[in-house]
C-alpha cells in the first residue's frame, strides 16, 4: 500500500535570472513500512526531496500524495495538523528544544496533539526506553551527546506512532559505532511496529541497512533498486 | 505547558531579562509614583480652597460674591439653619460666619484683612481655624476679646501672643468703628496667603462690633466624609439647596461652582495621567520590541524546528505572547509593590516643598505634598502596560511564524 505518491514533482530555485531544478520531474512510490534511503551525490535534491514529502516546502510542479491527501490542497494549519499527526521527523542537527529535558520534548509532540497525561507519561517511558535513554529523561539537550540526541530525535519521530518517518542525514553527526546503534534501533521500530522510514543520506552504512535505496543525480531518480 | 515554556526561555537569556524587566519595572512604578504624587498635589489644591472657608457648599446673600459688604448678609438666619440641617444628609456640619473687611493695626503696623467671626467649636473639621492652633489658645466663649492671627502675619506685624491690637472697619450703619483686641492664638495652615489673609474673633463679638444682631454673612456646609473621596451628591444637594433658598436672595454653591478652574482641573486629571502613562509606555515599547525581536531571531531554528514538527503558526504566537505576558505581569506586579512601598515608607510624611513654597503657593500648592496613591492610577498604569505591551508584542510573535522550516534548518 503506498503512504507517498510522487508524481512528475519538480521544485526550481531562481538565482537572479537563472532558474536552478533542485528536483527535476520526480516520480517515485513508498509503500507502508519500507526502510528506504535517499541517496546521491551532494546537491542532488536528497533534502529537498524529503522536505517536500514531508511537507515544510512546496513543489514548483506535479503532486505529492501523502497517506492519499494531495499536499498542495492542504491550507498551512491543514499541513501543520497533518506533520503532527503523520510525519515523524529526524534532522541531521539542532532536533530538540533547547528548554525541554528529553523526556518534555518527546513528550511536547504528545501534547499538541492532545493526549492525556496519563498516557503521555506511559509512551515517553516505554520509547524512551526502546531508545535505551530511561535514565536520561530529566536531562535538557545540552547535556546529552549527539550520538544520545539523536536517540532521543527518534524517540520523539516515533512515539506517536506516524505513518512515515523523515530522517535528513540522521547519522551524519555521529561516529560509526553510534550510527550503527541509531540504524538499528530504527531498523527494529521498523520491523516490530511497521513504522515506515525515509532517510537522505550520504552514509554507506545507512545505505546498508535500507532494503531499497533510491539514488538521485542532479534533481533525477538515478537508480532505485530494492534489496 | 506555554507557561512553563515561557517561564524557561525567560531564565534562558536571564541578564536580558534582567535588564527588560528592570525597565518594565522602573518604567511602571515612575508611572505611578509620579501619578501618586501629582494626585497628592491636586488633592492638597482641593482641600486646601475647601478647608480655606469655603467648604463643600456656600450659601450667602445673592450679592454678596461680587460686593463682599455688610449691607449683603443673611437675616435672622436660625430658622433658615435648622431648615438647612433638615435637608442634609446626616452627618453633615453645618457653620455659620460673618466677615467683613477690616485694619489690624499695632502701634507701628496696619494691615489689611478679612476679618471672620466664628463659632469655633462648630468649625472642627469644617475650615483649618477649627484644628488647635500653632500656638496659644481658641477662643472659649468667656473670652470676647482674643483674636486669632495667622502666623506669616504675626511674623509681619513682628507680633506676640497676648499683644493689643485694634481693628478697625465699618459697621452696619455705615460709621466706623474701632475695638481693641488681644491676640490669644496663632494659626497656621498650608498657604501663607491664607496667614496673611485672615483674622478671627468669635461670632457674638463681631455680630455686637457690627450692630448686626444675629446676622451672618455665610453659611458653610460640609457634607459627611465619603472615605477621602468627593461626596457623591454634592451637585444635587446644592441644586436642592439653591431651590429652596433662592426667594430668600440666597445664593448656594458648591467648591466646584466657587472654584472652577481647580474643578475643571480635577475631571481633566484622569485624562493627564493617562497621557503620562502613554509617553512612559511608548519609550518603553521600543527596548520591549527590540529585546523580544532578538529574542525571537536568535530561536529561529526553535521556531521553523517547532513549525516542522507541526505545531500550528497560532500555537507560536501564543508560546512568544506568554513569554511577554510572563514578563509583563512580573513588572507589573513587582512594580506596583515597589511603588506602594515608595509612596507608604519613603513618603509617608510627605515631601516638603518649603523651598519652592513661595512659587507654588500662586497655584494653591501645599507646602507639603502627601503623594496619594489611588487604585485608578494603580489599574490604569498596568493596564496600559499590559494591553499596549501584548499589543506590540504581537509583531515579534508573528515574526516569530514566518521563519520557513526550511531556510532556518538549512543553516547548520
Ligand atoms: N533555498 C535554496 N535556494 C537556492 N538553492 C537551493 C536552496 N535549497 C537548495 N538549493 C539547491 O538545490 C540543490 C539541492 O539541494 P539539496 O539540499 O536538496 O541537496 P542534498 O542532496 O540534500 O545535498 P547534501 O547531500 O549536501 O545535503 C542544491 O544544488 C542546492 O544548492
Ligand atoms: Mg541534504
Amino acid at each position: 500500500m503506498a503512504i507517498v505518491t510522487v508524481n512528475n514533482v519538480s521544485r526550481i530555485y531562481h538565482q537572479g535570472k537563472t532558474e536552478f531544478k533542485a528536483l527535476d520531474d520526480v516520480s517515485l512510490t513508498i509503500n507502508k513500512g519500507e526502510f528506504t534511503a535517499l541517496a546521491g551525490p551532494s546537491g542532488s535534491g536528497k533534502t529537498t526531496l524529503l522536505n517536500l514529502i514531508g511537507g515544510i516546502d512546496t513543489a514548483d510542479k506535479g503532486t505529492i500524495l501523502l497517506d492519499g491527501q494531495d499536499l498542495s490542497s492542504l491550507k498551512k494549519g491543514e499541513l501543520a495538523d497533518l506533520r503532527l499527526q503523520d510525519i515523524g521527523f529526524v534532522f541531521q542537527s539542532f532536533n530538540l528544544i533547547p528548554v525541554l529535558t528529553a523526556a518534555e520534548n518527546v513528550e511536547y509532540i504528545l501534547r499538541l496533539q492532545k493526549i492525556p497525561s496519563s498516557i503521555r507519561r506511559q509512551k515517553v517511558k516505554a520509547i524512551l526506553a526502546d531508545v535505551g535513554l530511561a535514565d536520561k529523561a530529566d536531562q535538557r539537550p545540552s547535556e546529552l551527546s549527539g550520538g544520545q540526541q539523536q536517540r532521543i530525535a527518534v524517540a520523539r519521530a516515533v512515539v506517536a506512532s506516524p505513518a512515515i518517518v523523515l530522517a535528513d542525514e540522521p547519522t551524519a553527526n555521529l561516529d560509526s559505532v553510534t550510527g550503527q546503534k541509531l540504524l538499528d534501533l530504527m531498523q527494529q521500530m521498523n520491523t516490530d511496529k511497521q513504522v515506515t522510514f525515509v532517510f537522505a543520506t550520504h552514509d554507506k552504512m545507512v545505505m546498508d541497512y535500507a532494503r531499497r535505496v533510491i539514488t538521485l543525480k542532479d534533481g533525477r531518480i538515478a537508480d532505485d533498486i530494492r534489496k | 505547558m506555554y507557561i512553563i515554556l515561557a517561564w524557561r526561555n525567560l531564565w534562558r537569556n536571564r541578564r536580558r531579562t534582567l535588564i527588560i524587566l528592570t525597565a518594565v519595572i522602573i518604567g511602571i512604578s515612575s508611572m505611578i509614583v509620579m501619578a501618586a504624587f501629582s494626585r497628592g498635589t491636586v488633592q492638597g489644591m482641593v482641600s486646601n480652597s475647601i478647608n480655606n472657608l469655603v467648604g463643600h457648599i456656600k450659601i450667602e446673600h445673592q450679592q454678596h460674591p461680587a460686593d463682599p459688604a455688610i449691607e449683603h448678609r443673611i437675616i435672622t438666619p436660625e430658622k433658615l439653619l435648622r431648615q438647612i440641617t433638615a435637608m442634609l444628609p446626616p452627618g453633615s456640619r453645618v457653620v455659620q460666619r460673618i466677615r467683613a473687611d477690616a485694619m489690624l493695626s499695632t502701634s507701628r503696623e496696619h494691615v489689611g484683612l478679612v476679618l471672620v467671626g466664628i463659632d469655633p467649636d462648630l468649625e472642627q473639621g469644617v475650615s483649618f481655624i477649627g484644628r488647635p492652633p500653632a500656638q496659644g489658645t481658641l477662643f472659649g466663649n468667656q473670652n470676647q476679646g482674643g483674636i486669632i492671627v495667622g502666623r506669616s502675619l504675626l511674623k509681619k506685624i513682628n507680633g506676640k501672643l497676648g499683644q493689643k491690637v485694634v481693628i478697625t472697619c465699618q459697621g452696619a450703619d455705615g460709621t466706623n468703628i474701632a475695638k481693641a483686641f488681644r491676640i490669644q492664638g496663632v494659626f497656621a495652615t498650608e498657604l501663607e496667603s491664607t496667614e496673611r489673609a485672615f483674622a478671627f474673633v468669635q461670632l457674638h463679638t463681631m455680630q455686637q462690633m457690627l450692630g448686626v444682631g444675629n446676622d451672618i454673612t455665610e453659611i458653610a456646609i460640609q457634607l459627611p466624609d465619603n472615605n477621602g473621596n468627593p461626596p457623591v451628591d454634592l451637585a444635587a444637594t446644592t441644586a436642592f439647596l439653591q431651590a429652596n433658598v433662592s426667594d430668600k436672595q440666597l445664593l448656594a454653591r458648591n467648591w466646584r461652582q466657587m472654584l472652577p478652574a481647580i474643578s475643571s482641573y480635577l475631571e481633566m486629571f484622569d485624562g493627564f495621567m493617562l497621557i503620562w502613562y502613554l509617553i512612559v509606555f511608548l519609550a518603553m515599547a521600543f527596548g520591549l520590541v527590540n529585546t523580544m525581536l532578538m529574542a525571537v531571531y536568535e530561536r529561529m531554528r526553535e521556531f521553523g524546528l517547532l513549525q516542522a514538527l507541526g505545531m500550528r503558526p497560532g500555537c507560536i504566537i501564543k508560546m512568544v505572547m506568554s513569554e511577554l505576558l510572563l514578563l509583563l505581569t512580573f513588572g507589573c506586579s513587582i512594580s506596583s509593590v515597589a511603588a506602594f512601598i515608595t509612596v507608604h515608607f519613603f513618603f509617608s510624611s510627605g515631601i516638603d516643598l518649603a523651598i519652592f513654597a513661595e512659587g507654588a503657593e500662586f497655584w494653591g500648592i501645599s507646602r507639603i505634598i502627601y503623594p496619594l496613591l489611588t487604585s485608578w492610577d494603580i489599574i490604569a498604569a498596568n493596564s496600559v502596560v499590559l494591553l499596549l505591551g501584548m499589543f506590540t508584542g504581537l509583531y515579534p510573535a508573528l515574526r516569530a511564524t514566518k521563519f520557513s522550516p526550511v531556510q532556518t534548518m538549512r543553516h547548520v
